[in-house]
């Protein structure tokens, strides 16, 4: 179907180009195809997002050790996930992760959201050093957090001791290694919530406070009562940004703990790279990703209704 | 005297929140200057009684630093080219055709985990025997470069007015030169914003490294992890290393956040 467009398309733009000076001259008007400007990027986007998905799908249908011939197996691989301990016991870890890395992100950065709509000197400034979190490179900051983590001589644990809690062993125990990397993804990626949440803020007319203050509310009322409904579309959006980050998160969690200590920190993601690139079991490995694929595109499919009934709310609101 | 308490109520929450990140940073600029008795004393130094450059001329002048910090050059570089030369023309292909609904598929690639792409991609690369060459990072990096470009300009080509598109195509422009020469200028600002944006993520992609690249052709963030499991107790240099990977990217968040903040709240707030 897509070919044949195009294909169309692609002999559209040779015959254009032999009529361009033609037209030009004739100065008339006529709807004008865009598909000329398009089809470079379809062409990338075929070779580099939708085939890997076909050939994904094609290898989860088979029994394929990298440097071995494949063997058809149908589903075996997919039936294979739910007696794999390992695996289902990823999937606790990356919705324990997961919830934890909204859930706080979302809070703090909502809060930081609601300082930062002040006029202030050099806020802007400010801004910029509030988002450093997450732009900086992520295996830099895990090899620095690693360091603060570190249960004798890291300075977190100094830090514990001045307000005279006893010392943890962050991310080198079990217990305590999915919440120490939560820890550095909520310091990372707060700064993500607190945008939406200030793009949000900022858009909400000043009348509703006016009245408000006239009115004597407290700043909890006026936050609770005025703001936060305004803001509950942001809100949404920032919670499945969040959601869909948190749960392909990588770099930080290889970087720090590689799923460890034993398995204790492996999600989903951790346990598919060591099935891809450790066992090069390929076939496995790619029936993990469609199980994944098919948890994100469901959440890509309520992102979108989501900012549709933002749409829908920001025209009712306006009108 | 109220407006005096606000001012200062306000100046302390300021300092509260932007210090994680800022104390966070210090603490990495600390540990980078340090000879390894003052890293490894507890109860910890943060301001060092003697400067150690040692740390960061160890890392520059170590073997590979100079081919690790080319081949990332060579891959962030060819990988934003290449998206920015057929990602903006996309972006308003796809903004003048009102066809938002085509971008779930930039949408989906936004959102699928990097390593689902290797996979696949890892074999195919394999096949074709370019293994060993940075020609499989650079195409890779395509995934991330690619969408970010196309999703940002659509946002920007949609807000530009069709005025002036309308009017230079009744006076006979092919729709070639109304793009060169009326979309492409007003649109500056977004392909600058795309850029950065661009740049600073595949700078920053660890997962495709991982994976994909061999001794000589590893980026900075690969050669930096690679450090980690030799190096475990020398921090002085580590964290040298892990600051000057990130250094470029800290400075262009502060000159350019005003562009970055516009980049990344394009497809979430509008």
């Amino acid at each position: 179907m897509s070919e044949l467009t195009a294909g169309k398309a692609v002999a559209k733009t040779t015959a254009t180009v032999a009529a361009e000076t033609a037209t030009a001259k004739k100065n008339e008007w006529r709807p004008i195809s865009y598909w000329p400007f398009v089809i470079p990027a379809m062409i990338v986007v075929m070779a580099v997002i939708i085939f890997p998905w076909v050939y994904t799908i094609w290898m989860s249908l088979h029994e394929w050790k990298v440097g071995q011939a494949p063997t058809f197996v149908g589903f075996a691989n997919y039936l294979r996930l739910p007696s794999d301990a390992r695996f289902v016991e990823s999937v606790g870890h990356t919705l324990v992760y997961t919830t934890l890395s909204v859930a706080l992100p979302l809070i703090l950065g909502t809060l930081a959201a609601v300082i930062f709509n002040n006029k202030f000197p050099l806020r802007g400034f400010f801004r910029g050093l509030f988002i450093l979190p997450m732009m900086a490179t992520p295996v830099a900051i895990a090899l620095v957090w690693t360091m603060m983590f570190h249960p004798q001589l890291g300075v977190l644990n100094y830090l514990l001791s001045l307000f005279g809690l006893p010392p943890s062993l962050w991310v080198f125990h079990p217990a305590t290694a999915i919440p120490s990397l939560v820890l550095v993804e909520t310091w990372q990626w707060t700064p993500l919530v607190m945008l939406i949440v200030l793009g949000g803020l900022s858009a909400i007319p000043t009348e509703p406070y006016e009245s408000a203050q006239i009115d004597g509310a407290t700043p909890w009322q006026t936050f609770r009562y005025i703001s936060l409904p305004m803001i509950m579309p942001f809100l949404f959006i920032a919670a499945m940004i969040r959601m869909i980050d948190a749960v392909k998160s990588f770099d930080i969690i290889f970087a720090i703990t590689q799923g460890g200590p034993g398995s204790a920190s492996e999600t989903i993601n951790l346990y598919l790279y060591s099935v891809a690139f450790v066992y090069y079991d390929v076939g496995y490995a790619s029936a993990i990703v469609v199980v994944f694929f098919a948890l994100i595109v469901a959440l890509a499919g309520a992102l979108l209704h989501l900012r549709q009934r933002t749409h829908w709310n920001e025209a009712g609101g306006s009108a | 005297m109220r407006d005096f308490l606000n001012k200062l109520g306000l100046t302390f929450a300021f300092i509260v929140i932007v210090s994680p990140a800022v104390l966070f940073f210090l603490w990495m600029l600390s540990l980078s200057l340090k000879f390894e008795i003052d890293n490894a004393s507890y109860p910890p130094v943060f301001i060092p009684d003697r400067i150690n450059w040692g740390n960061y001329a160890a890392v520059i002048e170590s073997k590979r630093f100079m081919t690790y910090f080319f081949n990332t050059l060579i891959v962030t570089g060819s990988a934003t080219l290449f998206a920015l030369v057929i990602g903006v023309p996309a972006g308003y292909g796809i903004a003048r055709m009102r066809a938002r609904k085509s971008a779930i598929v930039i949408l989906i690639a936004r959102i699928t985990p990097g390593l689902s792409y290797l996979i696949p991609l890892f074999l195919l690369f394999q096949w074709l025997g370019l293994l060993g060459t940075l020609w499989p990072q650079i195409i890779i990096h395509l995934v991330v470069t690619v969408p970010i470009v196309i999703w940002i300009m659509i946002g920007y080509f949609e807000t530009t007015p069709m005025e002036l598109e309308e009017s230079a195509i009744i006076d006979g422009a092919t729709r070639w030169q109304v793009f060169r020469h009326v979309a492409l200028p007003i649109a500056r600002s977004g392909i600058a914003v795309a850029f950065i944006l661009s740049v600073i993520f595949s700078w920053n992609n660890f997962v495709f490294g991982i994976v994909l690249a061999g001794r000589e052709t590893r980026t900075l963030p690969v050669a930096v992890y690679n450090m980690i499991s030799f190096d475990q107790l020398s921090w002085g240099p580590l964290a040298a290393a892990a600051l000057i990977v990130t250094f470029p990217v800290l400075l262009l968040t502060m000159f350019a956040q005003r562009q970055i903040v516009a980049g990344l709240t394009a497809g979430a707030v509008k």
